[in-house]
């Protein structure tokens, strides 16, 4: 498991030092990479743009372009991540334009979206490219004007100096382009921040709302094919024959054939899963034409039995048995009911829990679960590949260019120089688009039909293709003592196929006796990360058990927290606690008062608490739930961040809102069933997406304001609203509901 | 195939193809207007809702040949310049997070508009609520439909 409370500070390559001026001084490692356009090719740019490094370019007429390193899926690193560089280099927004970058690792860095770490990874990096761009525009000004560059001022993309000279960056832009790039750089103290923490509209709001062609979805080529796949019907099924015959007659249909993925003993990259290594594809002129010609196809399938993967990866080289059976939810459940019976790997031991659960006065226990679920991108998976034997062209909406990358060059046998892959936005994300499978299928039938392919998704392929976030249960224990005080806590915690536990979480830490324990079932249902991997689920039961376990102890649930930070930060229990208890409890403190908790006006509402900290940030709601029409609704959301510097209010308040809303709607109606290895559900009819009507009334969002660092803000909300939502539940029907999804849970009691 | 002359923004375009084929497809793949989008070709997201003669429609179950003289709109011809009163609101509310699904709940939220200038929360809820927004701005749909409706 990770800790990654330091993982940031451990990596760090800058060595920062304050300034008297209040600026700080950083020696730059990042950038020493970098290389400073030589001249011509800083003259010679398409359009005279000069580029000053690889986020900075800029025209003799004073445009600024900032180029965004990570695709977008929706979090709004388009318009944060260049807001990081504007701000620093000194620029008026109101010039700046935004360009994707091309994949270009080297340049860009990691590239990567995905857990909360655009905004938290690239906050140095990009202050400092603005930062040592300006100082190269000043340079360029003081040799232009022979005077010294610290005499050289800068305000809202001029230069200036106390002579009276003034220059607009774009003049000197094509001269600081051949300087050396500098070692020491000074960032702006935050308090002369005038981009950063000023709400910024979304760079693409005016493409989105005229229906521009941002999406994978939307890119096409002259003479451009649609392909679909057909894979089995259900995990643990592969292609026994099939016949072609009719669908290749259908209208506009130019190949029918059998795709095998990954070749026998090829070693899969940590991101490579593939549910189904044998897929049926069909290429044809248009999507219509496709989509009937599907029906026309003849297959039958068959039990796999054992598949045997070999997974490279950190762990090293290593072979894998996926199981073969076919699988169901009823089963699996039983399975899980099994598993927890049996010993479990210890992940973290403090104290004597066995003692003291032996002493113990009074003993709650509680087991939770959770199903698979799917991620629902609204833009299902697709990908543009161009594959020719020389060189691959692919477009589309993935989230990790740069981990695709090695498996295409090893699946298409070219080098990483011939292969370009360009980002497109992405209608959704959630961590599916992490796991590129589709782009590599597109690729290889690119190749095989020596065409230009968009392979496309159906709603149902998409939904029924697997790489789910896991199936999971956990039970949870906690022990008083006479005195009702809290003296052990115990989690042990499994899953389809991976456990939940991050053992060293909160309330590790706070408590002198503590079990963390874990298992797992291997399964043939792929799965993947789902917006705040396993955090979504241990915020779910273990906030709601501190619900019951405060309610027994006869505490106020935000009280007992923060009585448990208190512990945490005052004599700490054990090592490698990867939270801070003071930031915990800030949000805490900062939702409680300004929901008014425990105070008179809110007696229409049943409330629910609940905090977690994941990926380096914090996060706290009180859920306000009433009855309507006969059923619980929750009405209003008060909710509380601590991510360090907000680069963007008023977007970070749109993804905590957004977050909110999908927490509910998976807390009470998310839900990927299965019987003898087929999805029960296919598309939104029979996989319920919480609804606009559904959706509260009011999300009121605070964020705790400090200086610290930025951290990431696309998954920490996410988790604890299950929690808040299970303890309002309880507040609202007098009974705790344990398993997700909560709705037909509700149906049965009626 | 077929060839069938449809009145789409104003202009007479002419498509030769299936007459099953649903207009979703026909403005995607044919006509080059990629503002519609595919969510599930079941009528159950709204992704894909256009105009027939001001109402509402999904358009991934809306054959070509049901189209007949009926008038189109597609998001790429709601206005000219990204000035309809709701797109500007959507502007001001910076309503989009991935985007995907914002050309249907525009449609959708124009189309209700035209018919109750001043809709009631509960009207916006009945209407909307069969546009699915996966990222969740349900709130800011609503309030940029609040403020497009005193314009």
């Amino acid at each position: 498991m990770n800790n990654d409370k330091n993982a940031l500070d451990r990596r760090s390559f800058l060595k920062a030092s304050l300034l008297s001026g209040g600026g700080m001084m950083l020696t730059v490692s990042f950038l020493s990479s970098f290389k400073s356009a030589d001249k011509a090719e800083a003259l010679n740019l398409p359009d005279q743009w000069a580029q000053l490094n690889g986020y900075i370019q800029i025209t003799a007429d004073n445009k600024i372009k900032l180029i965004c390193p990570n695709p977008e899926f929706g979090q709004n690193v388009m318009t944060s991540l260049p807001m990081i560089v504007a701000e620093e280099l000194d620029v008026d927004w109101k010039n700046v334009t935004v360009e994707m970058g091309p994949h270009d690792n080297a340049k860009l860095g990691a590239q990567f979206t995905g857990g909360s770490n655009s905004v938290r990874s690239y906050w140095k990096p990009l202050r400092e490219a603005g930062a040592a761009a300006r100082q190269m525009l000043r340079e360029a000004a003081a040799q232009t004007w022979n005077v010294p560059a610290s005499e050289v001022a800068t305000k809202a993309g001029v230069l200036s100096h106390s002579s009276g000279k003034t220059a607009k960056y774009g003049e000197m832009a094509a001269k600081a382009a051949t300087l050396p790039v500098p070692k020491d750089l000074i960032l702006k103290s935050p308090k002369d921040f005038t981009i950063v923490r000023k709400s910024k509209k979304n760079v693409e709001g005016q493409k989105v709302v005229t229906g521009k062609p941002l999406f994978g979805l939307d890119y096409r080529t002259e003479g451009m094919l649609i392909a679909m796949i057909q894979h089995p019907p259900a995990f643990g099924m592969k292609l026994k024959s099939f016949d072609a015959a009719d669908a290749l007659k259908m209208p506009g249909i130019k190949d029918v054939f059998n795709l095998k993925m990954y070749p026998e003993g090829f070693e899969q990259a940590g991101f490579d899963t593939r549910t189904f290594n044998d897929l049926l594809v069909v290429v044809g002129k248009s999507t219509w034409e496709v989509m009937n010609a599907r029906k026309k196809l003849v297959a039958q399938w068959e039990p796999a039995g054992d598949v045997k993967d070999v997974v490279g990866g950190r762990g090293g080289k290593r072979e894998v048995v996926v199981p073969g059976a076919l699988e169901s939810s009823q089963s699996q459940m039983e399975q899980m009911v099994e598993y927890a019976k049996k010993p479990a790997q210890e992940l973290r031991k403090d104290g004597d829990p066995e003692t003291a659960f032996k002493n113990a006065a009074q003993v709650i226990e509680r087991t939770y679960t959770a199903p698979f679920l799917a991620h629902n991108c609204m833009e299902p998976m697709n990908f543009f590949a161009h594959v020719t034997d020389e060189k691959a062209l692919l477009v589309g909406p993935l989230q990790a260019p740069g981990w695709v990358e090695p498996t295409l060059s090893k699946l298409l046998n070219l080098p990483p120089e011939k292969i370009e892959i360009q980002m497109t936005r992405m209608g959704g994300g959630f961590g599916r688009r992490a796991y590129s499978h589709y782009l590599s299928e597109a690729a290889l039938i690119s190749r095989k039909v020596k065409a230009p392919v968009k392979l496309m998704y159906t709603r149902e392929d998409d939904m029924t293709y697997g790489i789910y976030r896991p199936m999971y249960t956990a039970t949870y224990r906690a022990a008083l003592d006479a005195d009702k005080k809290l003296i052990a806590f115990h989690v042990k915690g499994g899953g389809v196929p991976e456990h939940p536990i991050h053992p060293n979480r909160f309330p590790a830490g706070a408590v002198d006796n503590y079990l963390a324990e874990g298992w797992q079932i291997p399964s043939n249902v792929t799965i993947g990360a789902f917006r705040a991997p396993r955090s979504n689920f241990n915020a779910a039961a273990e906030q709601s058990f501190l619900d019951e376990v405060a309610e027994a102890m006869g505490k106020d649930p935000i009280e007992f927290r923060l009585d448990l930070l208190k512990r945490a930060k005052e004599n700490p229990v054990g090592k490698n606690n990867d939270y801070d208890p003071d930031r915990y409890a800030g949000v805490l403190e900062l939702v409680r008062d300004k929901s008014g908790w425990g105070k008179p006006g809110s007696e229409k509402y049943s409330r629910g608490v609940a905090a977690y900290f994941c990926h380096a940030s914090y996060a706290a709601h009180i859920v306000d739930m009433v009855t309507r029409d006969g059923q619980p609704y929750v009405e209003r959301v008060f909710s509380a961040m601590d991510c360090g510097i907000v680069i963007n209010p008023d977007a970070a308040t749109n993804m905590v809102q957004g977050a909110v809303v999908d927490g509910i709607g998976n807390a009470f109606y998310g839900a990927l069933t299965h019987k003898d290895g087929a999805a029960q559900q296919t598309n939104f009819n029979n996989y319920r997406i919480i609804r606009h009507n559904e959706a509260p009334k009011i999300i009121e969002v605070h964020f705790v304001q400090n200086d610290k660092d930025p951290t990431g803000l696309g998954e920490p909300p996410f988790p604890p609203v299950f929690g808040a939502v299970a303890n309002a539940l309880y507040k609202n029907k007098g009974r705790r509901f344990y398993n997700q999804p909560f709705k037909p849970e509700l149906d049965k009691a009626i | 195939m077929a060839t069938f002359n449809l009145k789409i923004n104003g202009k007479t375009r002419a498509v030769d193809v299936d007459p099953a084929t649903p207009m979703l497809w026909v403005l995607r793949d044919h006509l080059d207007l990629p503002g519609t989008k595919y969510g599930c070709g079941i009528a159950q997201c709204g992704a894909c809702t256009i105009h027939l003669e001001g109402n509402a429609v999904r358009s991934c179950q809306l054959p070509v040949s049901a189209v007949g003289k009926a008038s189109v709109t597609t998001i790429e011809g709601l206005s000219q310049k990204a000035d309809h009163p709701v797109q500007k609101a959507w502007l001001e509310h910076d309503v989009a997070q991935c985007g995907y699904c914002q050309t249907g709940q525009i449609m959708t939220a124009a189309a209700l508009l035209k018919r109750t200038p001043n809709p009631t929360d509960e009207e916006i809820e009945a209407q909307m609520s069969g546009n699915i927004c996966r990222c969740g701005t349900y709130l800011r749909i609503k309030e940029a439909i609040k403020s497009a409706a005193k314009k």
